[in-house]
């Protein structure tokens, strides 16, 4: 049985690999162009002006968050309009008529999310590279931190395409709150410098608490304590794998 | 011998409210052809949903090949193929893609699925299609793919939601031999259909669903015994006379085609003999083929002028 599994695991991981490979300038070459001008506009023109920050010059302090955004974005987007694509066009039913565990289906959408957000992480920090050396503190925080954004936004996009019923519905969690909430999670700029009433308010946003792992990862500064950003992570993935789990096993928007 | 399919009490309430299957049994054994037929909205597709785990059901058990859906899912669904009456692959993959995907759906190895790959998409003619993606197929091109599809992890069940909907009659004709000779390898075949020229010609039992209720199931041969009569077509000659024909029921389509009803105690001696008599010439005669249209329209009449 455990072979049968690891197989449609394997399949789906495939299919959903040739998926964003097959759409490479849909969902690789965006966030390399945005993130690119990112770069030249914040890093370069403005970012000089702004000077240091934490003890690093701006473009080297944006530079994880930017990395961590389009992380965020590519995992999401890439399950959400996976998922809810197959939905649309009724090919999930290979999926629920096979002898496929309720895991693997998660699993197997997760890994395209994390593969497609590697990708594009690897990409956007070739491009930093043009601007700025790359200072790594710690692999390992940035791997982990990498990695468990990638999953839990697989998974919160999972559970997007699962409820979605129209193109619309896909596009509106990134639109209206994801991207406000990356942009206030302390991409641009350290928690630390708000007024201390906005500091208690970014605390809610979950985001904050990525970023400033992740760039702890590169730089060795945090916003907030690694060990909050990590049990965050953790918190949150459970809980959204769990939720993905009840609904798909319950055949939600998928089975009458 | 266990049987292929085993449906008790089977019931669907929709969400909506609406009763699909109101307790259905139907026992489907190893080996058998069977057809599963009934008017739009009677209940087949949601029968094979729930056999296909496509929906949920309200009550009621289904095993297939013994292996129960409730209790032993995996097994159940692996010994089953499934041709929906929609295509529902994705349209951007290419046909290789598609057909090796699925395998690994159920188990097979890829290095497996490759070898099958060519066996069956050869066997549906589109082995040189291979590299192709999907929406650029023909419609019986795309039919083809998705049984192709259905047979990669060699199901002991093969269940067709109208699988020759809107395909040409030569194709529909090879598609007939195609699953007759998988039928002959011992693959179980249960095929819903609205042609049922289709189902006469492939199908040794047969279940008609009314309403959400089985409200036939029985041999093909057993079900045609029913009908009390035979309609015969008679082409006649250019400038002959209009018949007139005692004892049995007839009419005249056009001025040269004779349609006369034959009950089964009637014989054709009598009525060729009062041809002959009148001077008719017969150039040729042949039987309405629509047969089980006639008395499937019969049946499902009666039983709802019954249940009003």
């Amino acid at each position: 049985m455990t072979n049968l599994y690891l197989t449609a695991l394997k399949s789906l991981a495939v299919k959903e690999t040739n998926r964003y490979l097959r759409i490479w300038v849909q969902t690789l070459v965006p966030p390399v162009i945005t993130t690119s001008l990112y770069f030249v506009i914040f890093g370069k023109m403005i970012g000089g002006r702004i000077g240091n920050m934490g003890g690093f010059s701006y473009m080297a302090f944006i530079v994880p968050g930017l990395i961590m955004m389009s992380v965020i974005t590519s995992s999401y987007a890439n399950v959400s309009s996976s998922f809810f694509s197959q939905k649309f066009q009724k090919n999930i039913e290979e999926l629920l008529v096979a002898p496929v565990p309720t895991h693997i289906i998660i699993w197997g959408f997760v890994i395209g999310g994390l593969g497609r957000s590697i990708l594009v992480g690897a990409l956007v920090t070739m491009i930093s590279l043009f601007f700025v050396p790359l200072h790594v503190y710690s692999w390992l925080m940035v791997i982990v931190t990498f990695l468990m954004t990638a999953i839990l936004f697989s998974l919160a996009g999972l559970i997007n395409g699962i409820f979605a019923q129209s193109y619309d519905d896909v596009s509106i969690v990134p639109t209206f709150v994801l991207q406000p909430l990356t942009y206030l999670g302390g991409v641009f700029y350290a928690i630390s410098m708000l007024p201390p009433f906005w500091q208690a308010v970014s605390k809610i946003n979950p985001i904050v608490y990525m970023i400033s792992g992740f760039r702890y990862g590169f730089l060795g500064v945090a916003d907030v304590s690694i060990a909050v950003s990590i049990t965050i992570l953790v918190l949150f993935i459970v809980v959204l794998y769990t939720i993905c789990w009840y609904l798909i096993d319950k055949g939600t928007g998928l089975r009458s | 011998m266990t049987a292929a399919l085993e449906i008790k009490g089977l019931k669907k309430v929709y969400s909506s409210g609406v009763e699909a299957l109101r307790g259905i049994d139907l026992t489907v054994d190893e080996g058998d052809f069977y057809a599963l037929l009934g008017p739009n909205g009677a209940g087949k597709s949601t029968t094979i949903g729930i056999v296909t785990s496509l929906i949920n059901k309200t009550a009621g058990h289904v095993q297939v090949f013994g292996h129960d859906l409730d209790t032993d899912l995996v097994r159940a669904k692996q010994q089953i193929g499934l041709v929906p009456q929609e295509f529902n692959f994705n349209p951007f993959e290419t046909v290789q893609q598609i057909v090796v995907n699925q395998a690994g759906y159920y188990g097979v190895p890829r290095k497996e699925a490759l070898i099958r790959s060519e066996k069956y998409l050869k066997q549906s003619d589109l082995w040189e299609k291979r590299n192709v993606r999907a929406r650029m197929l023909s419609g019986g091109m795309k039919r083809r793919l998705m049984i192709a599809r259905a047979l990669m992890h060699e199901p002991r069940l093969l269940i067709l939601d109208e699988p020759t909907a809107g395909v040409d009659i030569e194709l529909r004709r090879e598609m007939w031999d195609f699953l007759s000779a998988l039928n002959a390898s011992g693959t179980t075949i249960i095929l819903t259909t609205h042609y049922l020229e289709e189902a006469e010609m492939l199908c040794r039992n047969i279940g008609i669903i009314q309403s959400g209720e089985l409200i036939e199931n029985t041999s093909m041969k057993a079900l045609l015994a029913k009908l009390q009569f035979e309609t015969f077509i008679f082409d006649l000659a250019e400038g002959t006379q209009s018949p007139e024909i005692e004892g049995y029921q007839s009419h005249l389509e056009d001025a040269q085609t004779l349609v006369v009803e034959v009950e089964r105690h009637q014989g054709v001696n009598a009525l060729f003999e009062q041809l002959s008599a009148q001077g008719i010439k017969v150039l040729s005669m042949r039987n309405q083929s629509n047969r089980l249209e006639a008395l499937f329209l019969k049946i499902t009449t009666e039983n709802q002028s019954g249940a009003k």
